[in-house]
């Protein structure tokens, strides 16, 4: 059996999971202050009276980083950049402990200027007397030479808990991100390391040994191991566990949207054929732009609680939420106020949200109820305006080929997934407004925890190989080799899928199941003068975002009903 | 947090997958590096930088500004009406104000292109600038623009379509023409006797670096820009006098490329050539973009770059100067020149061959232009090409008078099916191409 467990805002959810569906789920109230807990609780909760030597796997999903970065609660961490020509280092300054260095290497790889051993000596020496106990390195290009960065780790010596370094991240070539990414994962490191140990042991104590698997951002899960590395990877894995549980029902011959109305936000997501999309190159959280591997979904401040409020004769929805409905005693009107005076939803105080809709009504010249009604369709409208505007920016990602621009890749969703509390209700309307079909996903409610369970163990590889300089490379695997000048894209392509499944099955992936694909495939004859002197291939290849194998009887025990 | 000054929008478009042929230095690989350098400095990330996709240009876009003979299919292909749609997208972005400014990064190039096309000449096919002024001038009434082209080599073919225009300025900088491919541009290239002075030629000596350069940017183009008033600015910003590259004999550098950007201000720049692909593009091209973007690019500078190793001698700079100011000299006595050369003509006509070296095409034109004051005239061309095609086009301008305008009628309605392959009008006024039926 399976455990999937999703720390949310207000509530976590666990369930427990056979192969013929769901066993047992759970809910408790989660303590921002001690996530430790509430995830015992949870999991403790789940496994009441059963014999833990069923379980076979335990995914967890937690706001244990994100809150740690967005309330600031982050150690020092020592930063190195070394960057060569472009644009000046300092603007993307992370840390008050950031020393941009000499040294260059260029887009090929080449060294231009070596690493200046007195300066890293001085500023190794600043880090020790300044407390410092975790350090980033991160050089322009080095995904494409690392020798930096090993030069300037290696130099650092042993005075430091850990060292990361930039070229472990991603194959993508974006050296702001890979700073504030190497920053990230420096920073909330610590934390995440002593958070899953702890949790680790607890779960021992109780008889549960097998190692416990973390969800990551982009919907597919680690190991612990893999984790101490890349603890920057499950930051924002929560808005994935729930498409991730949605994925199941949708139609996997045409596009679709996925929606989850959640209290204070609605968070979005468009699935091709089935499959979610990944963000371009990752996550923006906290103000930083990041190489951390997600799924591409935007999020809204519209949700169930928002504000109602009435601005020149305009309903205006959220972003703010200030408490529950005033059904539930909260202060002020919300949409979900609206559904009790339509009578939608029933287990509540109906009285005072029609208390709270009648200035709004009073000052529209409105029935109560035909306020009502146009609060719940603004709604409405919005998280459709929104989700369209979605689709329209993804076909309008630029393409390079010829190829691509004739193929007119298009995303057109044709249903609608739809999670969250108050999606029952968001149905209907929500049909009638964009004439898409309606899909409420079942177990809606827990949907975030199966998807967490379900999750695959994902991974993503770059190859890099220049026959003129005879040399191939995986920066993020620790791979590089000679190569002859009969190297071709096909030997590259091979040798990706082998990098990428090792790296796979090292983070915890079923060998026999794995859904490798090819992200991204160049290769370009280099000419100098009138000669080709070599060729230059680049690959990128992944495991796909998906659900493991052999649970689909879970979810296929209900198509879910239709609105 | 970088945030850039002037809201700026790029098109990058590299076409990896179309080489004129496999060794040609119009190849896939050309704007390789430059992406890896764009994506690793993380330009499309800056605040108020902004990716566009191109939306290919349509055959009326095509239309409006070339005689494609015998048709558009036959002489352009797909990456043709992408990279002109790159241009074309950025100019529509400028004049929605979505952007304040944007840069073209597309391939193929397009300044050799002339008015009429047989095939392609010095890498181009079409004149993607072109292509894109007029679309603008035809969906949002732009009136007055000049074009400042800055690659290596003299942008002939942007001559040649404006060259009898009197509201587009076309000042070209290049490698002097007796040093270089296509062997013109000279200063008393001034344009057609009703746009006398709209044509500029700055031909600089080989061996010009960054103060050359500069100094033309400074005291020769502003000053001529100032005087034009253009309600748009465009830079044909070919990148092909970097010190590296290897088809041209020119000193200039990234920091130099990034400064000439900040001084011409241009609303739009669309790149043309530029072929050290390795030690110049990713640099000039970086500096070109945090220059637009009114950024901070005192850092952009390319491996082993030295301006003591590449500062021009006293007698180059000597010699920029004469041309500077022969320059501003016609400049001034402009109006005077066009008096004498329209005399009392009612027509004037020229002959020329035209060679397409990158097609291997010679063609030989007639063109007869009517001498106007009222507009800038009707335009008749009579050409025919070694590949056996003869056509007659005929060009009735944006500002036609009625006169013009019943001249040009007149022309395409007096030929002869029977000696052409093809007879076409272009009708700026009504924004149509007519095609004779035989
Ligand atoms: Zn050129
Ligand atoms: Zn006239």
């Amino acid at each position: 059996m399976i455990i999937g467990l999703d720390v949310g805002g207000t509530h976590t959810d666990v369930v427990l999971l056979d192969r013929q569906g769901i066993v047992r789920d759970v809910k408790v109230t989660t303590d921002a202050s001690n996530l430790f807990n509430t995830v015992l609780e949870g999991l403790e909760g789940v496994m009441s009276g059963m014999d833990p030597a069923v379980v076979k796997r335990v995914v967890l999903s937690t706001t244990l980083t994100t809150n740690a970065i967005v309330q600031n609660k982050i150690p020092g961490v020592g930063i190195i950049v070394s960057s060569g020509p472009g644009i000046d280092p300092r603007y993307f300054q992370t840390s008050a402990h950031y020393f941009p260095v000499s040294g260059s290497i260029d887009h090929r790889g080449r060294e231009v200027e070596p690493v200046d051993a007195g300066e890293i000596e001085r500023v190794s020496r600043e880090f020790l007397a300044r407390g410092i106990r975790y350090v980033g390195v991160v050089g322009k290009f080095s995904v494409r030479n690392p020798v930096h960065e090993l030069q300037i780790k290696a130099q650092l010596g042993n005075g430091f808990e850990k060292v990361f370094l930039g070229h472990r991240i991603s194959g993508h070539l974006n050296f702001p991100r890979r700073i504030a990414t190497t920053y990230l994962n420096a920073s909330v490191y610590p934390i995440h390391r002593e958070f899953f140990e702890a949790v680790q042991q607890s779960l021992n104590a109780r008889g549960l040994s097998m190692p416990i698997r973390i969800l990551k951002a982009d919907g597919g899960n680690m190991n612990f191991a893999s984790s101490i590395e890349f603890p920057g990877q499950t930051i924002l894995s929560g808005p994935a566990a729930s498409v991730m549980g949605a994925i199941a029902y949708a139609a996997d011959t045409a596009d679709s949207l996925v929606l989850d109305i959640g209290g204070t936000t609605t968070d979005m997501a468009v699935l091709m054929n089935g499959v979610p999309l990944l963000a371009p190159l990752g996550i923006d959280i906290g103000g930083y732009r990041t190489l951390i591997r997600s799924l591409d979904i935007h999020s809204i401040g519209i949700g169930g609680d928002s504000l109602v409020r009435l601005n020149h004769q305009q309903i205006e929805i959220g972003p703010e939420r200030l408490g529950p409905a005033m059904a539930y005693g909260g202060p002020v009107p919300t949409p979900t106020d609206a559904l009790f005076v339509l009578k939608k939803i029933e287990n509540g105080d109906r009285e005072n949200s029609i208390k709270g809709i009648e200035p709004i009504a009073g000052a529209l010249g409105l029935s109560v109820e035909a306020a009502a009604g146009s609060i719940f369709e603004h709604a409405c409208s919005k998280i459709l305006q929104e989700a369209e505007a979605m689709t329209a920016r993804l076909n309008s990602k630029p393409v390079y080929t010829i190829h691509e621009i004739r193929e007119g890749f298009r995303l057109e969703p044709r249903q609608i997934l739809l999670l969250g509390g108050p999606a029952p209700y968001f149905g209907e309307q929500l049909k009638k407004q964009s004439g898409m079909e309606i899909k409420i996903v079942p177990k809606w409610s827990v949907a975030n925890a199966i998807g967490a369970a379900l999750a695959r163990t994902t991974s993503e590889i770059t190859l890099f190989a220049d026959t003129e300089q005879g040399m191939s490379m995986a920066p993020g695997e620790d791979y590089h080799a000679t190569i002859c000048r009969e190297f071709n894209r096909e030997d590259a392509v091979r040798t990706a899928f082998d990098l990428l499944k090792e790296k796979a099955v090292k983070r915890g992936a079923n060998p026999d199941h794995l859904e490798m694909e090819i992200l991204e495939e160049l290769e370009f004859n280099m000419v100098r003068g009138f000669n080709t002197t070599g060729k230059n291939i680049r690959i990128r290849a992944q495991v796909k975002p998906g659900l493991i194998k052999g649970y689909e009887d879970v979810l296929s025990l209900s198509k879910g009903p239709h609105a | 947090m970088l945030r850039a000054q002037h809201k700026t929008g790029l098109v990058f478009f590299p076409a990896f997958d179309w080489a004129i042929s496999a060794t040609h230095p119009e190849r896939e690989e050309r704007l390789l590096y430059t992406q890896d350098q764009v994506n690793e400095e993380g330009i499309f990330d800056i605040q108020g930088i902004r990716e566009f996709k191109p939306d290919p240009v349509t055959l009326m876009d095509v239309q409006r500004v070339h005689f494609c003979v015998p048709d558009a299919w036959k002489v352009m292909t797909e990456s043709h009406f992408i990279s002109a749609g790159g241009a074309k997208t950025i100019g529509m972005a400028v004049m929605d104000k979505t952007i304040e400014r944007g840069f073209a990064l597309v391939r193929p190039p397009g300044h050799h292109a002339m008015r009429v096309v047989h095939g392609s000449r010095g890498f181009c096919n079409v004149n993607i600038e072109a292509i894109m002024i007029e679309y603008l001038r035809a969906a949002y009434g732009v009136d007055r623009v000049a074009v400042v082209d800055t690659d290596c080599h003299h942008g002939d073919g942007t001559q040649d379509i404006y060259w009898h225009d009197r509201d587009t300025l076309f000042i070209s900088i290049h490698q002097d023409g007796r040093t270089l491919y296509p062997g013109t541009g000279f200063i008393n290239e001034m344009g057609g006797p009703n746009a006398v002075g709209a044509t500029v030629n700055i031909p600089l000596p080989p061996y010009t670096s960054e103060e050359g350069f500069l100094y033309t940017a400074e005291q020769v183009v502003m000053p001529i820009l100032d005087d034009f008033k253009p309600q748009l600015i465009i830079n044909s910003a070919g990148q092909d006098n970097h010190y590296s590259d290897p088809i041209t004999n020119m000193n200039f550098s990234a920091q130099g490329y990034a400064q000439l950007t900040a001084l011409l201000k241009p609303n739009i720049a669309v790149l043309e050539g530029g072929y050290s692909i390795e030690g110049a593009l990713p640099y000039v091209n970086t500096g070109i973009i945090l220059a637009m973007a009114g950024l901070d690019y005192s850092h952009v500078k390319e491996p082993g770059y030295d301006p003591d190793k590449i500062r021009q001698t006293r007698d180059v700079t000597e010699r920029i100067h004469r041309v500077g100011d022969k320059v501003l000299q016609f400049w001034e006595t402009r109006e005077d020149t066009r008096e004498k050369v329209q005399g009392d003509k009612t027509f004037h006509e020229r002959a020329r061959n035209i060679f397409y070296d990158t097609d291997n095409i010679q063609e030989t034109q007639k063109e007869t232009i009517r001498i106007c004051r009222e507009c800038s005239g009707a335009l008749k061309i009579d050409s025919r090409s070694s590949l056996g095609n003869h056509v007659l086009a005929v060009h009735v301008p944006r500002s036609a008078c009625e006169a013009c305008k019943n001249q040009g009628y007149t022309w395409y309605a007096d030929g002869d099916a029977r000696e052409f392959d093809g007879i076409f009008l272009q009708d700026r006024i009504e924004d149509k191409y007519l095609v004779k039926e035989e």
